[in-house]
């Protein structure tokens, strides 16, 4: 492996775990801050018949999490659009 | 025509689908039978996916548990979806572009040893099993309710049908079937649900309905049951009466347990490329989030009707299928105070599990229970099962949907029945016989032996199907505790630490189990009196300990690893081409070499 391509490939996996990381950090505040942690002060605010940490907990959690994998998804394809080797 | 005979066609029908597609989708190679060939499309490896995952618990379980626990129920709800984030992110596409067919093979490779292989090959086996025995279950269930036939007979159709496409098509077969299973399971679970949520509030999402003012009362439908519940003496709908701790270690336990487990691991061995992986991971939780947030509307429509047309009415008055449930043993009253009317409100009505006096009935005509009368005034039993199967009878709703929520509960129980035996049979014929014993074997025989084990599989759990253990239930939290504890920890390190090294994993591993299997099995088993929040470390629940395992287990993987030698330079190697960029146009292959 030459200097040039282990040092490409270091950056793509850097990169990686940044974006791992931040969309890990929203995973945790999502479910395990909003639906758990401080579901009660979240539930003095409603929306509609929803408490919000209640709405947290059952719904938008999930939503986060379908949202989180989609961005993901685009997120790593670009990136290895940008370090993977080129055809030809 | 009459729910019979719906049933009969619509579940006649869905059968015959799944048979077709068995056939027109035979595996010939064991990359067939294995992996699908490693060629399934994103999109539809998500389906299969969602269809592989959504059991019997989720379609039928799941909302029935919400309905009785409110927001606790909420663990089931996140857990149960949150997994799918770490998979994308952490595990899939890395398993992807490892390469081989199970998680024993990697876990053997990247740990260089066959003891690290075969304790992940005992883990697979023992989580598989206890999962597919419940799904045989969850078939004689609906078979005895829906079609008339005793529940041993409905296990052994269900037993044919699955050992007829899981044995003959291998993955390429189960996957096409899933498919096919997850759009029927959907469909069935959103008929119903739309249609309830119409009726109740107007709004035909049953996402937002839940959340709308009841039709013509002026008031919010989650306000209104917090009221209801209140009034009877049930815990606030929508706050928890569980501690926060329990609620936060179960919810973990059940998020990593569920990408640790084998059978949904498995899944992503069967697309083209790593990105292909993510892809399907994506379509997976999409597919599966439909039934996931529309569970908690069931569960509160569900409720609230239980809560409005139950609790004082006279036995002879009571719905219909008050009287169609009690036959089938999973509503029982016990008139206690002799006054005729089914007093209904929070305690148990009587100590245990409904024992009926064989087909005796009382003066009101109801089935006579031989059980110990419980303190307090509630005189109602309802098994948290019946609120899926029930829901569209208790809101009165067309017979073909009655049928069709028949057919989707068979759906999801057989999908995930055949992904878990395909396991089975794959960590037999491959990671033991393969793998262990019998390295020089050819495809052929090696497809051979995949097709016995297989086989041997389906015998096996439809014996437990019929016979269930009683312990069924409580090992559920087995299954995940374990993957959680073990699987997920070794995988993930195998993948981003390139230090971690043979002795890190198998003591973090073994550790991981040891402690988690303990607790678990003090707690379930040996002194279940015991099994109360005093008693619990931390105020952690059985349930919840997978997560403290797996925290050991990364510890002492970190500890032992640091004081014992680097993994040779072969394995550094593999971990580093496994992080590389893909290139384009790049396919993998699935290979045994």
């Amino acid at each position: 492996m030459s200097e040039e391509t282990s040092s490409n490939n270091t950056d793509y996996w850097r990169a990686n775990l940044k974006w791992v990381g931040i969309l890990l950090t929203v995973w945790f505040i999502v479910s395990y801050g909003c639906g758990i942690l401080f579901v009660e002060e979240l539930n003095k605010i409603r929306i509609g018949g929803f408490k919000l940490g209640f709405w947290f907990a059952q719904q938008g959690s999930i939503y986060v999490f379908v949202i989180l994998i989609a961005i993901y998804v685009r997120i790593m394809n670009g990136l290895d659009k940008k370090y993977g080797a080129k055809k030809g | 025509m009459d729910v019979q005979t719906w049933t009969y066609l619509l579940v006649g029908i869905t059968f015959a689908l799944y048979i077709g597609i068995a056939i027109w989708s035979r595996a010939g190679t064991t990359g067939e039978f294995y992996v699908a060939g490693g060629g399934v499309p994103a999109l539809a490896n998500g389906m299969a996916t969602a269809a592989d995952w959504m059991s019997a618990a989720s379609f039928i379980s799941m909302a029935g548990l919400i309905s009785f626990m409110g927001y606790d129920g909420s663990v089931y709800l996140m857990g149960w979806t949150g997994g799918y984030v770490l998979l994308a992110l952490l595990l899939a596409p890395y398993l992807r572009k490892f390469g081989k067919f199970t998680v024993p093979d990697f876990v053997g490779d990247r740990y260089y040893s066959k003891t690290a292989r075969l304790v992940a090959l005992i883990c697979a086996i023992f989580i598989s099993f206890t999962y597919v025995c419940g799904q045989m279950r969850g078939v004689g269930v609906v078979f005895s309710r829906f079609l008339s036939v005793d529940i041993e007979l409905g296990v052994i159709i269900g037993m044919t049908i699955v050992f007829f496409y899981a044995v003959l098509g291998g993955m390429k077969g189960i996957t096409y079937t899933q498919v096919a299973q997850y759009c029927v399971l959907i469909f069935a679970f959103m008929v119903p649900a739309i249609f309830i949520s119409l009726m109740m509030t107007g709004n035909p999402i049953p996402q937002l309905g839940f959340g709308a003012e009841v039709t013509g009362e002026g008031v919010f439908l989650l306000d209104k049951l917090d009221g209801l519940s209140a009034e009877l003496g049930f815990n606030s709908y929508t706050d928890g009466s569980k501690p926060m701790i329990d609620i936060f270690f179960i919810t973990m336990a059940l998020m990593v347990g569920t990408a640790g487990l084998p059978h949904v691991i498995i899944r992503f061995y069967t697309v083209k490329k790593m990105s292909a992986a993510r892809t399907s991971a994506f379509w997976a939780l999409l597919f599966i989030a439909i039934l996931y947030t529309t569970a908690p509307a069931v569960a509160v429509f569900a409720r609230t009707n239980l809560l409005t047309s139950i609790p004082g009415k006279s036995y002879e008055e009571a719905p219909e299928w008050i009287k169609s449930w009690e036959d089938a043993g999973l509503i029982a009253w016990m008139d206690k105070n002799k006054d005729g009317k089914i007093q209904y409100e929070a305690g148990d009505a009587f100590t245990g599990k409904p024992a009926f006096d064989e087909e005796n009935r009382g003066a009101n005509g109801e089935r006579l229970l031989t059980n110990a009368a419980a303190e307090g005034a509630n005189e109602l039993y309802v098994d948290r099962d019946i609120i899926v199967l029930a829901n569209p009878e208790i809101a009165q709703l067309p017979n073909w949907v009655v049928a069709l929520v028949a057919a989707g509960g068979l759906a999801a129980a057989l999908s995930t029945a055949a992904g878990l035996l395909l396991v089975i049979s794959t960590s037999v014929a491959h990671d033991l016989v393969k793998k262990t014993f019998a390295p020089g074997i050819n495809d052929k025989k090696e497809l051979l032996i995949a097709r016995c084990a297989a086989g041997v599989a389906v015998v096996v759990a439809g014996y437990f199907g019929i016979n269930p253990p009683g312990f069924v239930a409580q090992v559920v939290a087995f299954a995940f505790g374990l993957a959680a504890s073990s699987f997920f920890p070794v995988i993930i390190l195998g993948i981003f630490s390139k230090r971690m090294n043979r002795e890190g994993a198998i003591s973090g591993m073994i550790l991981g189990i040891v402690f988690t299997a303990s607790y678990i099995i003090y707690f379930k088993f040996i002194n279940p009196a015991a099994n109360t929040k005093e008693n619990w470390w931390f105020g952690i629940s059985p349930e919840g300990i997978g997560t403290l395992g797996m925290i050991l287990n990364f510890l002492v993987a970190f500890i032992v690893s640091a004081v014992t030698p680097k993994p040779p330079q072969d394995v550094v190697d593999m971990v580093e081409r496994i992080r590389l960029p893909e290139s384009e146009g790049e396919e993998l292959a699935v290979s045994d070499h």
